[in-house]
């Protein structure tokens, strides 16, 4: 089917602009190929339906619109947590400030320097390319063909440690694409943690796909400076009784999209993905879009997220469960909550159930609120002060997206950041 | 220590007129009850003292040890050395009990100008005080006041009320859901906090809690006024021939 005019003509102009990085014959390959994706499906525009609640036009654009760098943090998000750092300053390959590549249990290579491998040939892009389905998702195929860089992981075994990918600033407009390629064998394990703004515009790929009985296991911090604007994907394929966990915090930012595609192939499976996020003013739009397929028996599929909003911000859900024909005994749970501090914030939310098999249980839920006024006096007539009352109530509302976060430490961490910012932003 | 003069409330969304001129004076050290029927307007007074949204002042004083009560944040109230325990205390989901109660315990110390408590030494204390009131360890671990049972809850209050160690205290129907026993626990609690710089106002309907907490004076509210005031026999009088008599001598 052609595209609308208006639309055929944007994304033309777009691809003009694009230049796709040099590379080996089989990446340069998938990336024309995905290139070509994007130019049957046309990027998106504000009257797509995907992009209802959220504005692409700045996502979109040939030019990326500056941000304001935040000064790195003494203690950044995970620095604690013994892990294999990986890092990245405005989209670069930092060598000095990275380990060597080397992990038990994983082999790793960069994108950018990849050779003939064949694993990562017969993967990249293509979960990608599946998750076009039933929705299209024209600027995930725009990242695959423009990435100039990012990790392909095999994990062979248990990962020794995780690994971080950490995404530092020093450009103000900088405009990076990225795309890593996770592959778990059957019965392997792997955390990888990701954090930091990245770029003023920064757009990741992360396609992950998780073989019978392995565990995957993943949790990011987007950063904290406010003007970033972020698009990000992650493709996953889940195995026969494996796992999948996903959790990401967002902390300010004027344009947050990520979205999560999942499909669930072999049985007795298990896929969460959550997030919390903070937004403080009129300059903060943060949308979670999520798509779960269950295409095998007996498993299991739940989505967190929950948002504070105030002085304006906009957050957005949109998440589907689509149990096909035959998926029984699928148990999927999505709740969308938001907390809105004031009259000015808003909170935008599309849940949907799409079911072909008579057993199942799903649920699903999408609440706004405000803070519990009886709480909050209960707190304060015990000497609590409003502030720390507030944010202790805050903190409580997020619980319910922290804990789904496995590993103690880590949820500790971001717990304190978010009691930071908490703090920081009570008038 | 407490003295509330003329004090008069509406609330502040219906044109109602809650409280019509309350007098009361509770003197430092001492146990004062308050009885009276349903919707007297018991509750409303221990909100408005304790600084609840949702209500006008349209008259009157109340000063703890001199000092304008109203005219604070209900914080600073609790820091000032009030603690009301609630008719109905309220659950608050993801806020763990002892975060809670530390964080508390903290803030006034810190309003106050003293040192805080250390993790060690609070710990301390909360053990020693919970099992006094006999409640357990695990019942701490949860959030605050989720899934206790209505008595437990109450005990809940009082151990709140023993960590804060308040100049004031106010119970609202503390005694309401407690079993003959709990009611003992609270009766004991109370009665060891008892002191001369530590004065009481407990609202109630019945003798019961009385007999174990001897008050100084009990009086009786009734359509936003204290109608009489007395000893402890006059909550036997209720206790025997209700209220229809003091109403019918009042008006
Ligand atoms: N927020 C409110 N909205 C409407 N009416 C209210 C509100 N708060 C109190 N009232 C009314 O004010 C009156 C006094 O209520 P209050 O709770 O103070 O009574 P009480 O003496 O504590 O009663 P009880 O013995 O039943 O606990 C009642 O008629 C009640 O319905
Ligand atoms: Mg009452």
């Amino acid at each position: 089917m052609a595209l609308p005019q208006r639309k055929q003509d944007a994304t033309d102009t777009r691809l003009a602009a694009v230049t796709l990085p040099n590379g080996s014959a089989w990446l340069t390959k998938a990336r024309n190929a995905a290139l070509g994706r994007v130019s049957v499906m046309g990027l998106p525009a504000r009257r797509d339906e995907y992009w209802r609640f959220t504005d692409p036009t700045t996502l979109v654009d040939a030019a990326a619109i500056d941000a304001d760098v935040l000064p790195i943090e003494d203690n950044p998000e995970f620095s604690k947590n013994d892990a294999l750092r990986v890092v990245f300053v405005d989209g670069v390959f930092d060598a000095a400030a990275s380990d060597d590549l080397s992990l038990a249990g994983v082999t790793m290579t960069r994108l950018s320097q990849a050779e003939d491998i064949t694993w990562a040939a017969d993967l990249l892009g293509t979960l990608e390319e599946r998750g076009q389905k039933p929705v299209e998702r024209p600027l995930a195929a725009l990242t695959t063909a423009m990435a100039t860089d990012g990790l392909l992981i095999h994990v062979t075994g248990q990962a020794e440690r995780a690994i971080h990918i950490r995404y530092d600033r020093k450009n103000v407009g900088a405009d990076v694409s990225l795309h890593h390629v996770v592959k778990l064998d059957a019965g392997t394990t792997v955390t990888v943690l990701e954090s930091g703004a990245g770029a003023a515009r920064f757009a990741s790929n992360m396609e992950v796909d998780v073989a019978d009985g392995a565990a995957f296991h993943h949790v990011r911090a987007q950063g904290r400076d406010h003007g970033r604007r972020m698009n990000t994907h992650i493709f996953t394929r889940i195995g026969e009784g494996s796992t999948f966990k996903s959790f990401t915090l967002s902390v300010n930012g004027a344009m947050t999209r990520n979205d999560c595609i999942m499909e669930i192939v072999g049985d007795d499976a298990t896929a969460h993905v959550s997030g919390a996020c903070v937004g403080d003013g009129e300059g903060f739009h943060h949308d979670d879009t999520v798509f779960i397929t269950h295409d095998a028996v007996g498993c299991e599929s739940r989505q967190v997220f929950k948002k504070v909003l105030r002085n304006g911000a906009v957050g957005v859900f949109q998440g589907k469960i689509l149990v096909k024909h035959g998926a029984q005994k699928t148990d999927g749970y999505q709740i969308s909550q938001s907390l809105l501090l004031d009259g000015d914030s808003q909170f935008l939310a599309k849940p949907e159930l799409e079911i072909y098999a008579d057993d199942v249980a799903c649920s699903h839920g999408s609440t706004s609120g405000a803070i519990d006024e009886d709480a909050l006096f209960y707190l304060r007539s015990r000497g609590v002060p409003h502030k720390t009352a507030t944010t202790l109530l805050t903190l409580s509302f997020l619980a319910e997206a922290l804990q789904e976060i496995a590993d103690e430490a880590l949820a500790e961490d971001l717990r304190d950041r978010l009691a930071g910012w908490l703090d920081r932003h009570q008038h | 220590m407490l003295e509330i003069k003329g004090l008069k409330v509406d609330l502040e969304d219906e044109d109602k007129s809650i409280l019509k001129g309350v007098d009361l004076t509770v003197p430092a050290g001492e146990v004062h009850a308050i009885m009276g029927p349903n919707g007297s307007g018991k509750s409303t007074m221990s909100y408005v003292l304790s600084g609840k949204d949702g209500y006008t002042v349209t008259g009157g004083t109340a000063t703890l040890n001199g000092v304008d009560l109203l005219a604070m944040e209900p914080e600073e109230r609790a820091a000032a050395g009030l603690f009301l325990a609630f008719q109905y205390p309220v659950e608050i989901p993801g806020v763990g009990n002892m975060t809670f109660l530390r964080t508390a315990v903290n803030a006034q110390r810190k309003a106050r100008g003293e040192e805080e408590l250390s993790a060690g030494d609070f710990l301390k204390e909360v053990r020693a005080k919970a099992k006094d009131l006999k409640i357990d360890a695990e019942m701490l671990k949860r959030p605050v006041n989720v899934g206790f049972s209505g008595g437990e809850k109450k005990r809940n209050e009082i151990l709140q009320m023993a960590m804060l160690e308040p100049k004031m205290c106010i119970l609202d129907e503390t005694d309401s859901g407690l079993d003959v026993d709990a009611m003992k626990l609270v009766a004991d609690g109370v009665n060891a906090l008892r002191s001369e710089g530590r004065s009481f106002l407990v609202i109630t309907h019945y003798q019961r809690l009385l007999d174990h907490i001897k008050p100084d004076v009990v009086h009786i509210m009734s359509n936003g006024r204290i109608i009489k005031s007395g000893g402890p026999e006059l909550a036997l009088e209720v206790e025997h021939n209700g209220y229809t008599d003091l109403l019918a001598e009042d008006a």
